[in-house]
């Protein structure tokens, strides 16, 4: 049984049907187009496909589609404006944060709303705020030492 | 991987319909509120409703309020909403504590308190906090609205007191007796989205009544009794907290598996009594570390 539902993504209108078993995720991928969001371990423990949903990180992969229905979703493709890097992807990438990039989406998403949160964290509150974030690549100190960066320069 | 389970979907808008789609749907029914255990579950094929009834826009069940003496909680209200509630902070720190410890952002966003008990995996962080502070569950159904307590509430893994038909329609916490302490000290392989190992909860009022719960070393989260009888209206020493932890391992029922054995289970849950008592003490004299603080 299709259900209509109409959400938004990074600012733009979907109106789409779905079946009640289709996985947030997996539409976000598939019918809009939206990759950034990533298909990990499908079960919360990753953060890869981390989403902002109505401006709260939440894991897209613990989401049926037809409850998106109404509401905004931001990938982070959404997350430049006009085609210009936040200065927190700025810091990701002057800090080397990241080698193959996977858990970068997640990371990029749950730090941003981090720091709109708290834009005084400390170490440990980043720790924190990414814990449930899982980067194989780096050891988590140049993703954790970026986002300190920004929210210095954002004080600044 | 996509869930292969077909189910019809159904959003209501009051909890009177919500009681009446799930009375037409017929046994195999569930609720959907956060969906950070139902989405997995039907994922994993491990439950098969025919109707998923969400709940999240029925008006007002998102309230987090003081009623007298009481802590009310509706069902949508989530672990990041424990975080960032003054009447969390300035009443029940532990509960602010105990949703600190839950998952991750992206989880304690969705995740919520009352789909946590319902949930009733043996691990969920909700339970022995809960369990020491007496909480009650309000239920409706057919049959009309009941309260079950707490303590009533566990039956099993996975299993409530929750009859067919039945909906939670939210969560009274009394606020003991200023003043109190209390501590939730929860083990984990490691921070961000892992299951507790072993979990305990300690609360202590102003006339040395101590409440003590476990979770995750048993079947459902539980109160040892026979620990807090022991402790009862006494002062604590040494050799009063030696007399408790040799309590603990009549108090627990721990089982080996992915997370741990029940070896260590055991041993750490003496740890963690040993260390709670004088800190749940400390905190209620008010020389504690801050709610939130990690004590293992």
């Amino acid at each position: 049984m299709k259900l209509p539902i109409t959400m938004t993504v990074n600012g733009e209108t979907w109106p789409l049907d779905v079946e009640p078993n289709d996985v947030l995720l997996d539409v976000i991928r598939t019918r809009v187009g939206a990759k950034g969001a990533k298909i990990g371990c499908e079960r919360g423990d990753c953060g890869t496909c981390t989403v902002l949903f109505d401006g709260r990180s939440i894991r897209s992969c613990l989401m049926l589609a037809v409850e998106a229905d109404g509401h905004e979703i931001i990938t982070v493709e959404g997350i430049p404006e006009n085609g210009v890097l936040s200065n927190l992807q700025d810091l990701f990438i002057s800090h080397n944060s990241f080698q193959c990039g996977f858990c970068a989406p997640g990371i990029v998403l749950g730090a941003h709303e981090l720091l709109r949160d708290n834009p005084n964290p400390s170490r440990h509150d980043v720790q924190h705020a990414l814990a449930g974030n899982l980067c194989r690549c780096t050891g988590y100190e140049p993703i954790i030492d970026a986002v300190l960066a920004a929210a210095e320069e954002a004080r600044s | 991987m996509a869930i292969a389970h077909q189910f019809a979907y159904q959003k209501v808008a009051t909890l009177d319909e919500a009681v009446e789609a799930i009375a037409r749907a017929g046994p195999d029914v569930r609720i959907l509120a956060g969906g950070t255990d139902l989405v997995p579950w039907l994922r994993d094929d491990a439950i098969h409703p025919d109707l998923v009834v969400d709940i999240k826009a029925i008006d007002g069940l998102d309230t987090l309020t003081r009623e007298g003496d009481h802590l009310f909680l509706g069902p949508l209200v989530t672990f990041s909403d424990l975080l960032t509630s003054d009447l969390v902070r300035d009443h029940l720190p532990i509960l602010f504590e105990m949703a600190d410890t839950v998952a991750s952002p992206g989880i304690r966003n969705r995740a919520t308190v009352i789909g946590n008990i319902c949930s009733a995996v043996p691990s969920c962080d909700a339970g022995p906090t809960l369990l020491v502070l007496n909480a009650s569950i309000a239920v409706l159904g057919p049959a009309g609205a009941r309260t079950v307590p707490i303590e009533e509430w566990f039956l099993g893994p996975r299993k409530t007191a929750l009859s067919s038909g039945e909906i939670v329609t939210g969560l009274s916490i009394p606020i003991p007796t200023p003043p109190h302490g209390a501590i939730y000290l929860k083990l984990q392989r490691y921070q961000g989205e892992d299951l507790s190992q072993a979990g305990i909860t300690v609360l202590v009022t102003g006339d040395n009544d101590f409440r003590v719960a476990f979770g995750a070393v048993g079947p459902i989260p539980a109160r040892a009794h026979a620990i807090e009888e022991a402790l009862k209206g006494k002062d604590l020493t040494d050799g009063l907290i030696a007399e408790a932890v040799g309590l603990v391992a009549g108090a627990i029922s721990p089982i080996t598996d992915m997370r741990a054995t029940k070896e260590y289970r055991a041993r750490i849950c003496e740890v963690m009594l040993e260390r709670g008592l004088p800190a749940a003490i400390a905190r209620r004299d008010g020389t504690g570390p801050a709610y939130g603080t990690r004590l293992i």
